[in-house]
Order: C-alpha cells, then sequence, then structure tokens
C-alpha cells in the first residue's frame, strides 16, 4: 500500500509550489498539468514556480476526517486562488474563526501527512493569513 | 436507435446487510428485477452491473462475471461488464445498458448496482469516499469528500443567502418520505432541530446533513419498447438517458456552485425526450449532502441558480409540492450504497410511474428523472423515463 514513488514523483510541485505554464495563451496549471486545455496540441508546456500568494475562494474547517487522513481535527481547508490565476486547494493554518471568503494567504512548507504503519511522511505546500 | 422500456425492477433493502455477502445482494436485486419481468433468465442477453470499489470494499475485482455466475447465468455465457464512475456507477451502468438495446445490439439485458460497504470500518469507507475526488490534489491535502460538499455550501449561502436551516429541511423531508420506504435505511422522521444539533463533520454541514454507508443491491431489466407489452402491462419508457464529465477537482471548475456535467447532461436529456423542466412530475436526484440536492435542483432547472434553498423552504419539493424531489427519501435516508444509489432511484421512478409506490406515491406521475453523480460532480448521469 504504502508507495514512496508516488508521492516523490510530485515531489517538486509539491515542496516547492512548481506548476506549469503555457507559452502560448499564458495560462497557468497548479496542479500542474502537461496538456493545455484551450491550446491543446498547439499549447507549449513549460514548468513555473507559483509566487506562492493568493486568496481565499472558499473554506470549510474538518471537524471529522478518516484515521488515515492523519490530521488531527479540527483543521482548516480552503480554495485558493493564487496570484497567477489557478485555484488549488489547501489546509490554511488558522483559527477557524480566523479564516474568511477574500483573505489574503501565503503559502508555507509543511509536513502534510504520513501513510501506513511506517509513517512515510510527506511534505508539501500549506498556507497561513498573509 | 430503438425505444427501450423498463419491464423489471428489484431491490434489496438498503442499510448494514450484516448477513448477506456482496454477491448475495447482487443476486436477491436481479432475481427480483428478473421475477418481475416475468422472464426467464436466459432470455438476459447481456448484464452490466455498477459498483465502484468491490476491489477495496470486498477484495473481489472482476465482479461482472461473479454477479452472472452467482445469478446462474455462467452456462449462458453472456456478456458481463463491470462499469464504474464513483456514486454514479449505478446510473452509468444503466446508460450503457439503454444503449446496447437502443443500438439493437441486444434485445433483452438486465443493469444492476451493487456496493457491500460495510465489511469494512466505516473509517476506511469513508476514505474510500475520497477516491471519487483527485486523491492527488485534493485528498493528500486533507479533502474529504463532505469537506468539499461544505465549501459549495459556503459559497452558495453567501452569494444566494441559502441557509443551514433551507439544507437541514432537504434532510428532514427526505426522511419523512422514507417513512413509508420499506427499502430505506433509515424510516424514521427528523426535525431541523436534530440536524441542526447533529455535529459538525465540515462546517457548515453537520452529520445529518450526510448520507450514509450502507450496503445494497438494485436491478433493473430493459427490452426493446416494441416488445414489452409482451411482459408487462405497465412498462416504463426510458425517453431520454444522458451522461456527461468535468474536472475532477472541484477547484477547477467554473463555478463552484454549480455542477456543469449535471447542466450539460440534463440538457441532452430535455433534447432528447422534446421535454423541458415543466414537464417533469417528480425526481430522484443525487443528494448525497443536504446542499447537493439544492444544487441538483437548480441545476436540472427545476429551480433557478440561487434559489433551491428558498423553494425547499417553502415545500415545492415535497410530495404535493410542485416538483415532488427524492420522494423515496434520497440517498439521504435510504443509505447510499455508492455503485447501488443510481439503480435504486430508477426502480423508485419506475414504480411510482406504474403508480406502485404505496404511501408515498406522487399523484399523476406521468415523467420522472433520475439524476446520478460521481464524487463532486466529475460525471451526471441523468435518465428521463414515462410510463
Ligand atoms: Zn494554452
Amino acid at each position: 500500500m504504502a508507495s514512496t514513488a508516488k508521492f516523490w514523483r510530485e515531489q517538486e510541485s509539491r515542496y516547492n509550489l512548481e506548476g506549469t505554464r503555457c507559452s502560448n495563451c499564458g495560462s497557468f496549471f497548479f496542479p500542474p498539468r502537461s496538456l493545455c486545455p484551450k491550446c491543446r496540441r498547439k499549447g507549449t508546456i513549460v514548468p513555473y514556480k507559483f509566487k506562492g500568494t493568493g486568496e481565499v475562494v472558499t473554506y470549510t474547517t474538518v471537524y471529522q476526517a478518516p484515521r488515515n487522513n492523519n490530521r488531527q481535527t479540527p483543521y482548516t481547508l480552503a480554495i485558493i486562488e493564487l496570484d497567477e490565476g489557478t485555484r488549488m486547494l489547501s489546509e490554511v493554518i488558522c483559527e477557524p474563526a480566523q479564516i474568511s471568503t477574500g483573505m489574503r494567504v501565503r503559502a508555507v512548507f509543511r509536513k502534510l501527512g504520513e501513510e501506513g504503519e511506517k509513517g512515510i511522511i510527506y511534505y508539501g505546500t500549506k498556507f497561513v493569513p498573509a | 436507435m430503438r425505444e427501450v422500456a423498463i419491464i423489471g425492477v428489484g431491490t434489496t433493502k438498503f442499510g448494514e446487510l450484516w448477513e448477506k455477502s456482496f454477491r448475495d445482494i447482487a443476486v436477491e436485486a436481479g432475481l427480483k428485477a428478473i421475477e418481475d419481468a416475468g422472464i426467464g433468465g436466459e432470455e438476459i442477453e447481456a448484464l452490466y452491473g455498477g459498483n465502484m470499489s468491490a476491489g477495496r470494499f470486498v477484495e473481489q475485482e472482476h465482479v461482472g462475471a461473479l454477479i452472472a455466475d452467482y445469478a446462474g447465468l455462467a452456462g449462458f455465457h453472456i456478456p458481463a461488464t463491470r462499469v464504474e464512475a464513483a456514486c454514479a456507477s449505478g446510473g452509468l451502468a444503466l446508460h450503457l445498458a439503454v444503449l446496447s438495446v437502443a443500438s439493437g445490439w441486444y434485445n433483452t439485458v438486465i443493469a444492476a448496482g451493487v456496493e457491500k460497504m460495510t465489511d469494512v470500518e466505516s473509517d476506511v469507507a469513508d476514505d474510500l469516499l475520497a477516491s471519487s475526488v483527485d486523491r492527488k490534489w485534493e485528498a493528500i491535502y486533507g479533502a474529504t469528500l463532505p469537506s468539499l460538499f461544505a465549501q459549495m455550501a459556503r459559497i452558495h449561502m453567501g452569494r444566494y443567502h441559502t441557509t443551514s436551516e433551507q439544507m437541514a429541511k432537504v434532510a428532514v423531508k427526505n426522511h419523512a418520505n422514507a417513512v413509508h420506504n420499506p427499502y430505506a435505511q433509515y424510516r424514521s422522521k427528523m426535525t431541523l432541530e436534530n440536524v441542526l444539533s447533529s455535529p459538525l463533520v465540515a462546517d457548515p454541514l453537520h452529520v445529518l446533513d450526510c448520507s450514509s454507508i450502507a450496503d445494497g443491491a438494485a436491478a433493473v431489466v430493459l427490452c426493446a419498447a416494441e416488445k414489452a407489452r409482451k411482459y408487462t402491462d405497465s412498462p416504463v419508457y426510458v425517453k431520454a438517458s444522458a451522461q456527461a464529465s468535468d474536472t475532477i477537482s472541484l477547484h477547477d471548475r467554473r463555478d463552484i456552485t454549480t455542477m456543469d456535467a449535471t447542466v450539460f447532461a440534463v440538457k441532452k436529456a430535455y433534447q432528447m425526450a422534446s421535454l423541458d423542466p415543466s414537464h417533469i412530475d417528480l425526481a430522484e436526484v443525487h443528494d448525497s449532502y443536504t446542499i447537493a440536492e439544492i444544487i441538483a435542483i437548480e441545476d436540472l432547472r427545476f429551480f433557478k441558480k440561487g434559489e433551491g434553498g428558498i423553494a425547499t423552504e417553502e415545500g415545492e419539493t415535497e410530495i404535493g409540492g410542485r416538483i415532488p424531489i427524492n420522494p423515496s427519501g434520497g440517498l439521504k435516508a435510504c443509505g447510499h450504497p455508492l455503485g447501488a444509489t443510481g439503480v435504486r432511484q430508477v426502480v423508485e421512478i419506475a414504480q411510482q410511474l406504474r403508480g406502485e409506490a404505496g404511501k408515498r406515491q406522487v399523484p399523476n406521475a406521468e415523467l420522472g428523472l433520475t439524476h446520478n453523480i460521481g464524487g463532486t460532480g466529475g460525471t451526471a448521469v441523468v435518465h428521463i423515463f414515462s410510463r
């Protein structure tokens, strides 16, 4: 069940908010895409490191989560619109009452969770109020 | 393309069926449908079985052949296909079954949906639900299925002034309907206060805003419409069968409060049937969460975007209201055995159109719609039926 490869494969993206950009139409992609939905085969996909700033589009505080999620509840999740214009889902580290729609946030590097009994720890981006 | 009719339906009771296995419930539903159709098993030419995750719930793949085998059909060597689109697996199995008859390839087929969820701990089942969304870019960051619907609810509340009470009303209505449904998991009424005082799962959704883990199976027998009267006096005709997809992740959607997969599927369905929403007498929609029913009745164009909450509050979706929604009790009160749900919805509509729904009967039901989604709306399947 536990597989390091599946985390290692996305390591660069998760650690450094490294996504992609289509140099044909200028669209940004995080999570990264290797095919631009707009330009399809005419697009040229290049790596792009996101600035890591954005704002909260919507959010929730999770009070009940499956154990294998390996998170202490409550924790707060949000869909964040990065300043480059693309959206991602991530955890926002703050008090539940602190978050609001439109709030500015910035990315930080944190432990995302661990998998299996052996506890393979994987890291990635979370956000904090900016 | 030729017209297709449903000539038999069957369902197990939904709930924690400790004493029954995956294959037991699949066969039970299938035999009931075949018996209801009054045909012999040897007349079935193909089987489509909707199932999301037997591999992880009961460690069994290859369930198409398994179901056909235990239904006693192995000797006929019929094509038996397992169909998967997360919680829309059942609706999709029916869609493919309809296409197979409409095309003329087969004359008589069976579509089933089955899920056995309670052989694993509820924790494991809850985690499996997250495999219906983007495991890599949603679930790994902590997203659970209810947490994503909660984020839809948040925007819906902000933009359209939908309230927690209106969402709770969906649960209250559906539980009231299920009192009269012998197949439902929960058959007791609940109050707004019960829902609103239940613990939060993901703010603003409470435990009682969420559908439950259950075991269950349902099946329908289909044949070419011109032959339907040979088997039954009350065939149910398939007027439309449509499927659409959308981004797997909620964050990539054009609008977080609209499921474009539903919008596109229902647009095709209304065109196919030459109908508009005002013609539909009742619908079974995918209320995996209470906010999901509110979004669904808007996307299906029964109500304008943003008016699903107030319409629910005012009783327009109750039996006896303008457009009864989920007279069976929906996923909320029937329970939601993932792959079974989409077919269970069709069983309900067929019973309603035949006038066999007992105390939950919608008066003068002539046209019914089913709406089944996968994940947060990455897949939607819509069917329209007439009597
Ligand atoms: Zn492009």
